[in-house]
């Protein structure tokens, strides 16, 4: 382990190979946000420049704003990862609990039954679930796609809740009874704050997948009304294939709000990973 | 507890156990259903196995799906070959201790994975372009220039390209959970193992590796997974055909042509069931010999 420190050349190599990675991580992004500020020409002719005073332009950005409605699409994609995520974390935690704190016949079973789906993609049901959708009257809403990301969410949400409840100490929990709280205030008011930690990675771990979901959208909600960010930049872009400014603006404007959930996000996200909350 | 009802078990799981009845496991067992009829004069008729003999013995549609589960498997070889070797060679240099700027680099690495496949596939489009000539530019200016093709629009590139795309946009999630692992290991082992003489890469092969397989294991059955039922990348770049010529048909992209419908093709939700019930049966029996045959013969070591 020492190495690093006899041997500076093993530390040269070591960020070189990371900066080499870094580079080629970050290019495509950079390339894509530098370029939507520039006028059509200088994108071709030097599109590795920075935008300067000759080059500046907003016109992509203008025109992605007059035609497309990314006010909604983002809107949209809001409201179906909070939705997601509130329920998510509302009924797994509910689930968990009542998994790792009560004996009753059937946990083990109902455990394994809630886990069948931390393996098997929700995707392989798209035909069913549409048709549940259309049954329902639910096509074309925000709220089919809530059901199917809540649904999706759950097995691994209860899975990582319920081993963090094992770990709260039953003296709390006895206390809170001796002092005649109901079961639900004691999950409410004790459990639910000592596990924090564990429901910010579960959130953080779905977040990204929903909002970036193109598939579910396309099938279950690509009316114009309900259309998420990600597949309004889809349809944007193929409408607009030829016009340069235009398709680089707005993945630009697809990029941002991943990156500004993710700067603030980044910290507790690789904690969760790294924590070992995937085992 | 004995004096108390029970009720309120059934409260904390109701919620969880409906929605996920019914929005997953519901819809599943009615896809695998589905998949045994067709459609009749008057609504569906019960087929047996017919679809799967029209998928698996009609030319018409079995040269498709194994075309899509052969092009499937490719992908998902470039992701063991390219995307897990790289990721455990970045976790390994990461966990490096005392190595400055440790954490710049682990959240700049994972940007791309971050992003939806809609901005990854459009920008590596873009770049690969032709028209644009970033990268026939780049290669120029390595003097590699005659090295450039038009990788996307080339059938016998087109499936590699959109496979190193999806490794250079996950590569970070193998690089977090290997360097997860490797941090588990305690410095204890390790100096041991350097009294006896064993430092740097063989410090690694005889005693990193052998701990961090169980994690290894996991990534693989992961991506696996992930690959078996991938779709948005391809729909993004080339399209719900698959192009040039279905040379990047999988299995996600044939069932949602499949089921869908695209051009003169009238969706077809009975098939569409059949060649999702296939890709149900590939992904159980990869679960199946990871959780049997790979994760009980591993060796766990406890600390």
């Amino acid at each position: 382990m020492n190495t690093a420190r006899r041997n500076p050349l093993n530390t040269v190599a070591a960020h070189a190979a990371l900066i080499t990675w870094t580079v080629i991580a970050l290019f495509p992004v950079a390339v894509i946000l530098i370029n939507s500020f520039k006028a059509r020409k200088a994108i071709f002719r030097e599109p590795l420049a920075l935008p300067d005073a000759d080059s500046f332009s907003m016109i992509g950005y203008q025109t992605v704003m007059k035609q497309g409605d990314f006010l909604l699409y983002f809107q949209n994609s809001f409201v179906v990862t909070v939705a997601s995520l509130l329920l998510i974390l509302l009924f797994g935690a509910m689930a968990a609990f009542a998994l790792s704190e009560y004996r009753f016949r059937g946990n083990t079973l109902m455990g394994l039954y809630l886990a069948l789906g931390i393996m098997i993609p929700i995707r392989i049901g798209t035909v069913a679930i549409l048709e549940l959708m259309v049954e329902t009257g639910l096509v074309n809403t925000l709220a089919a796609l809530i059901l199917v990301y809540t649904a999706q969410g759950l097995p691994l949400a209860v899975f990582i809740l319920s081993e963090f409840m094992r770990q709260v100490s039953d003296d709390l929990k006895n206390a809170g009874r001796i002092d005649g709280m109901s079961e639900y205030a004691i999950f409410f008011k004790l459990v639910l704050p000592l596990v924090r930690p564990a429901m910010a990675t579960v959130a953080v771990f779905n977040m990204i997948p929903i909002w970036n979901d193109l598939w579910f959208p396309l099938i279950l909600a690509p009316g114009e009304a309900t259309k998420t960010l990600t597949l309004g930049s889809q349809v944007f872009i193929g409408q607009f294939v030829t016009d340069w400014n235009a398709v680089l603006s707005a993945l630009s404007l697809a990029i941002l709000p991943v990156l500004v959930l993710y700067v603030i996000f980044s910290r507790q996200l690789i904690r969760g990973i790294t924590s070992g909350a995937v085992k | 507890m004995a004096t108390r009802s029970r009720l309120h078990i059934a409260v904390f799981l109701a919620p969880a156990v409906l929605v996920y009845t019914a929005v997953m496991i519901w819809p599943l067992f009615n896809t695998l259903r589905l998949s045994l009829y067709t459609a009749g004069d008057d609504g569906r008729v019960f087929s047996g196995l017919a679809n799967f003999r029209t998928l698996l013995g009609d030319p018409r549609w079995s040269v498709a799906f194994w075309n899509a589960l052969g092009n499937n498997l490719w992908f998902f070889v470039i992701h063991m070959l390219v995307q897990n070797p790289i990721g455990v060679a970045l976790a390994a240099i990461l966990s490096h201790p005392r190595l400055r700027f440790a954490a710049l680099y682990r959240s700049a690495i994972f940007i791309p994975t971050i992003l939806s496949f809609v901005i990854v596939g459009f920008a590596w489009k873009l770049i690969l372009s032709p028209i644009w000539g970033i990268a026939p530019g780049m290669l120029d200016a390595v003097g590699l220039k005659a090295l450039f093709a038009p990788w996307l629009g080339r059938e016998e590139y087109a499936l590699t390209t959109l496979a190193l795309i999806s490794v250079w946009q996950f590569v970070g999630i193998p690089m977090m959970l290997i360097y997860a692992a490797l941090l588990s290991i305690p410095e204890g082992i390790l100096e041991a193992g350097e009294i006896e003489g064993i430092t740097g890469w063989a410090a690694f092969r005889k005693i990193k590796l052998p701990l961090i397989l169980p994690s290894i294991g996991i990534i693989s059955i992961l991506t696996f997974v992930g690959n078996f039922n991938a779709f948005d990348l391809i729909y993004a770049t080339q399209g719900a055909l698959a192009g040039p010529d279905f040379s990047t048909d999988i299995l996600g992209t044939f069932l949602y042509r499949t089921f869908f419908g695209f051009q003169l093709q009238l969706g077809d939700p009975h098939m569409g069931s059949a060649i999702a019930t296939a890709m149900f049966a590939i992904i159980l029996t990869g679960v199946c010999i990871y959780l049997f045959g790979v994760q009980t013969r591993m060796r766990r070591y406890q600390f």
